[in-house]
């Protein structure tokens, strides 16, 4: 919303400065977005009228002339096209500072000139002009430009919230600014129109609920090609509205002024009464703005007996619209519930300054009110004659008491206003009200939309007595803890290790590519937006990697050689019940060298083992268990599905080279997956008795076919382990020279021991001769 | 016979003038051997007289340990010469590099987000979570924004191509969620992500939210002032910072506040808060006329950009490392 400041102060002039309106306006919730001067300053700027031109002796394009600025004939070059004698234009007189520039006489190609006529540019009030600024005929030579124009204004740009419909006109925001500042209103002018025709049209209220209230009235023989007066043009223009004809003009200014929309129809192309009804489906209304929505009996028109003419509060229809041509017309005024108007413009895509304001509540009781402003105006510009008003009315929105009580105020705002503070403010505020014992009942205004209970007449009271007024406190509570369950792990240790570990975190979108999807998820259903903000931002991420993935390629285009990411967010998937999974996972990828290049340390690419200590030690106290699985993303013969306590928790891989390929990365990535619920758990430390007997250590070497698992020799080992085991470990392993092609020769430390005695030789021996047994029993191990 | 004396003053200068371990055995042998100088006088003693033999032996026993004594004192400070010489050519250099894994680090806004956390535990807080799909009635309906209000516009909701779900356009939800559950007082923080269809510089489609809300019998506006002003002074640890709060609205909270602060320029929007609103409360079953309370959201994007001056919202979510290490 944009007024001048100018047009606001004669509604109301509190004695502040456009600052402190502008603050006091803020402070009372209705924001104050800009402040924007009108003209830019300049001085010594009056109205010279153009008594003679001529030829410049010595330049074609340049004319000489005689220009009354008040004084003695003033003789100034000119180089404006448009420049004429009787003409009044802006005269810069010599010492006027204008914007960039100061005016001094000074030969041109050898005549002196005495000052410099203007155009709209070099006064700052345009980016460009073609000519000279062209002055009222009637402006006197000699005056102020600044104040003929009305130059020192302000443009403010309000913001108010959406509850606040009533501030959407100078009317509105004039009772505000009286409201917060106690400076009076100055009341508008009102003249009932002299009724000269007594021709009618009838009008019916099909929709009563969704329009209550309608006036409307002929005006005839209306001169549609009058030209808008210049203060009107210039109030819209610092409105921010276009200027389009007179007509269309009024009923632009009286919804700035008052907030009531108006429409004005051409009454010659309506055929019959007006009617407001419901859409039919399938119904053709092409409106102002070229569009031709489907209509629906969702939406309520203005008709005729013959057709719609307009969607009601929302946009006047295009055949039925004022034009040049036009001589009589059928000014409309009404009132449409908001729950009418709103949603529409959604479905319709559109807004407008009318369905903006009926959305929020325009004022029903000043329905008839702007019908005669607006008509009032039609004939002194364009005169013509008016005839009686129609209007047809059905049940409005009601305005009950809302009960106000002081104690309550106090309980919620923490702070206290007695009964003299109160009225005053509902005074300011010009609420009805009245008061008893601690209490008030208070009938909220027709144009309010937002008081319907105690705690809105609160606030009310705490605005105008200021936010700032009341004082910050610290509640005192009961010194309870927190609970800090310790057996499960919290997000920000998982977060705190990874970074430790070398990982970095990062956030991606949530929305991701559909294709990293499919690709790393085997998804082909993904979780898919109805409205995307991209193409490429289409689905929800049903896992990490993909995001992971694209930041590594982003990262490796600027120039890293070395990336580790990780990644905690939920992640989406459609359950068969049509409920959604939304997961925390924890992501992570390790690219490039297993760690960063330094000195007396070999490089070597990271690799599957290395991320897996990196899992195990984010599962740490939990054992995690490994077993070789497929994943979409990952290389079939390096990817694992991670268990915990048996379920599944995640995964581990290396990216398949089909992806490697496709994401264009010189290397591949390793990359793990878990999900949080299932690796919070962590259990509490449980303490065993240490050993005071030393552990004796004995190795061995057992060679075993290729394909047989590390953990299935573990996990068989264990089964049968004599008592005293108390570890067993892997050392080394071992291909190559007096290992047999296809085998491995795996070497294991044995830690064996007792708690309660020392070990003789002969029980270490018998439990080692144990283990090699089941060596080659069960894994046809040749031992060493 | 040679003098004991002058057999030990000799003993003494030709150890004193030995550096080598070795050769200082060889000295001594030269004195105290099986053939040395007082070794021989020793055996002269049986050819002396028996009164002077006893004087004579004490003697050269005197002798043999002031001996034995300086062998001592110079094996030591040969050793220490040593030691000295291994020692400085051992020497590193102390200014290479240290070996071993780097560290990475956590991305700027959870930073943020953790010391929200930690500075509201601190005031008893507790940290609530939910889901971000959600439904329209715990994003909307239940927080008093029935279909078509126009407060709805505030928000481009992305919503799901099911027809039935969107995504969470605040963290609000979660305050309703736990309202459901619990019984006043509750006192939580609610984090996440949140989206909304907005993308330019001061804007992204997804960014982060931290809902506060305490409800119990007698939480009130002013309490909303002081917690508030409390976080920021804390959070920014400036005791100088400006807040101020200006009404405004929200269709979940009565009164309804924006909070602005400044570090003595501009004033900048921080947060939204409110009374919360009596509809929400009997929207999850708890007696408005008994139970008050504020809630408020604060943009932890924003107070991240603020507190380390960073002037692009985007930066956050293009994840590039030459930016996101720079908060490690």
């Amino acid at each position: 919303m944009k007024f001048s400041e100018r047009w606001l102060r004669t509604l109301v002039n509190p004695p502040l400065s456009t600052r402190e309106l502008a603050d006091a306006v803020t402070m009372s919730g209705v924001e104050v977005e800009g402040i924007e001067p009108v003209a830019p300053p300049f001085d010594r700027v009056v109205v010279g009228e153009v008594l003679k031109v001529e030829r410049h002796p010595d330049a074609d394009r340049l004319t000489v002339c005689q220009v009354n600025a008040g004084g003695p004939p003033l003789t100034i070059v000119c180089g404006a096209p448009n420049v004429g004698s009787g003409i009044r234009v802006p005269v810069a007189l010599p010492g006027a500072s204008l914007p960039g520039m100061s005016i001094k006489v000074a030969k041109v190609r050898g005549v002196e000139s005495h000052g410099m006529l203007c155009s709209a540019k070099e006064l700052g009030l345009a980016a460009d002009a073609a000519g000279l600024l062209i002055l009222a005929p009637e402006a006197r030579p000699g005056s102020d430009v600044r104040a003929l124009l009305e130059l020192d204004d302000q443009v403010l740009t309000l913001k108010p919230t959406p509850n606040r419909g009533d501030c959407l006109s100078l009317l509105g925001i004039a009772r505000e600014v009286s409201a917060v500042t106690g400076a009076p209103l100055t009341p508008l002018e009102s003249r009932t129109t002299r009724v000269t025709l007594t021709d009618r049209l009838s009008v019916a209220l099909e929709a009563p609920q969704a329009c209550p209230r309608y006036c409307g009235r002929l005006v005839k023989g209306v001169s549609a090609t009058a030209a808008t007066p210049e203060w009107m043009a210039r109030r819209l223009a610092r409105g921010g509205i276009r200027a389009v004809s007179a007509l269309v003009d009024i009923t632009n200014y009286v919804m700035l002024e008052l907030g009531q929309p108006l429409h004005a129809f051409d009454a010659a192309k309506l055929e019959g009464g007006i009617r407001v009804r419901y859409a039919q489906a399938g119904e053709k209304l092409t409106l102002l703005n070229g569009e031709t929505p489907p209509l629906t009996p969702a939406f309520l028109v203005i008709a005729d007996e013959a057709k719609a003419v307009a969607l009601a509060g929302i946009m006047g229809g295009l055949d039925t619209a004022v034009s040049d041509a036009t001589r009589d017309v059928f000014l409309e005024s009404a009132f449409f519930d908001p729950q009418a108007i709103s949603g529409k413009t959604r479905l319709l895509n559109f807004e407008s300054d009318s369905s903006y304001r009926f959305e929020r509540g325009v004022d029903f009781a000043g329905t008839l009110a702007a019908l005669e402003r607006a008509t009032q105006l039609v004939l002194e510009i364009c005169g013509g004659s008016a005839g009686p008003v129609t209007e047809a009315r059905a049940m409005l929105p009601s305005r009950e008491p809302v009960r106000l009580r002081l104690a309550r105020a106090e309980r919620l705002l923490g702070t206290r206003l007695d009964g003299t503070q109160v009225s005053e403010i509902l005074r300011r505020l010009r609420f009805e009200f009245s008061a008893a014992e601690g209490e008030f009942r208070v009938t909220p205004p027709s144009y309010r939309f937002d008081l319907a209970i105690e705690e809105d007449l609160v606030e009310e009271l705490a605005r105008i007595h200021g936010y700032d007024r009341i004082p910050a406190t610290l509640p005192a509570a009961p010194a309870t803890m927190l609970p800090a369950p310790e057996a499960r792990r919290d997000i920000a240790t998982v977060r705190g290790l990874l970074a430790a570990r070398d990982y970095q975190e990062i956030v991606s979108y949530s929305f991701v590519d559909a294709a990293w999807e499919s690709d790393l998820a085997g998804n082909a259903a993904p979780v898919a937006l109805a409205n995307p903000i991209a193409s490429h931002l289409s689905v929800m991420r049903s896992t990490l990697a993909g995001g992971l993935v694209h930041c590594l390629a982003h990262n490796l285009a600027r120039k890293q050689v070395r990336v580790r990411l990780f990644e905690v967010g939920r992640c989406f998937a459609t359950e068969a019940s049509g409920q959604y999974r939304q997961p925390v996972r924890i992501g992570g990828l390790a690219y490039g060298d297993a760690r960063h290049e330094q000195w007396g340390l070999k490089g070597r690419p990271v690799d599957f083992y290395d991320v897996k200590s990196d899992v195990e030690a984010l599962l740490a106290t939990r054992p995690a268990e490994l077993r070789p699985a497929q994943h979409p993303a990952l290389h079939p013969g390096k990817s694992a599905s991670i268990l915990v306590g048996g379920m599944t928790a995640g995964w581990i891989g290396e990216l398949h080279p089909r992806w490697q390929r496709k994401y264009d990365l010189p290397l591949p990535p390793v990359l793990f997956e878990l999900d949080f619920d299932a690796i919070g758990e962590r259990g509490l430390p449980a303490y065993n008795e240490t050993s005071r007997f030393p552990p004796v250590r004995r190795d061995i070497a057992a060679e075993v076919e290729e394909g047989v698992s590390y953990q299935a020799i573990l996990e068989g080992l264990r089964r049968e382990q004599p008592a005293i085991v108390a570890e067993i470990g892997l050392f080394d392993i071992y291909r190559g020279t007096g290992v047999e092609k296809g085998k491995k020769s795996l070497a294991f430390r044995v830690l064996l021991q007792d708690t309660r005695k020392t070990l003789t030789d002969a029980e270490v021996e018998s439990a080692i001769s144990q283990l090699r047994r089941i060596l080659q029993q069960q894994f046809n191990a040749k031992l060493r | 016979m040679q003098d004991v004396e002058a057999i030990v003053k000799e003993a003494l200068a030709a150890f004193a003038g030995i550096d080598d371990a070795d050769r200082l055995e060889q000295a001594k042998a030269r004195y105290l051997g099986r053939s040395g100088a007082l070794t021989q006088l020793l055996k002269g003693l049986s050819k002396l007289p028996a009164a002077e033999r006893p004087a004579f032996g004490s003697r050269i026993n005197v002798a043999k340990e002031r001996l034995e004594a300086a062998l001592e004192e110079q094996r030591d400070r040969i050793r220490a010469r040593q030691l000295e010489a291994r020692l400085t050519g051992e020497s590193l250099d102390v200014t290479l590099p240290g070996r071993g894994p780097a560290t990475g680090g956590i991305h700027p806004v959870t930073r943020t987000m953790e010391r929200i956390e930690t500075l509201f535990r601190s005031m008893g807080f507790e940290v609530a979570d939910g889901p971000e799909i959600e439904t329209d009635y715990y994003n909307f309906t239940a927080l008093n924004q029935p279909e078509n209000h126009p407060a709805r516009s505030m928000h481009d909701t992305f919503y799901l191509a099911d027809g039935g779900h969107l995504l969470r356009t605040h963290t609000s939800p979660i305050q309703i969620r736990y309202l459901e559950s619990h019984v006043p007082p509750v006192k939580i923080i609610a984090p996440g992500r949140v989206y909304r269809v907005d993308s330019d510089a001061t804007h992204s489609p997804m960014f982060h939210q931290v809902e506060a809300v305490w409800v119990d019998e007698r939480i009130t506006f002013a309490d909303l002032k002081g917690v508030l002003i409390e976080f920021l002074r804390r959070f920014f640890e400036r005791d100088d910072l400006k807040v101020r709060f200006r009404p405004s609205f929200f269709p979940f909270t009565e009164p309804s506040a924006e909070i602005d602060m400044s570090f003595g320029n501009d004033w900048l929007e921080i947060a939204g808060a409110g009374m919360v609103h009596p509809n929400v409360l009997r929207n999850v079953g708890i007696d408005s006329e008994k139970y008050q309370g504020f809630a408020f959201g604060l943009g932890p994007d924003r107070l991240t950009m603020l507190r380390y001056g960073v002037n692009d919202l985007r930066l956050f979510y293009e994840n590039d490392l030459r930016f996101l290490k720079q908060f490690n």
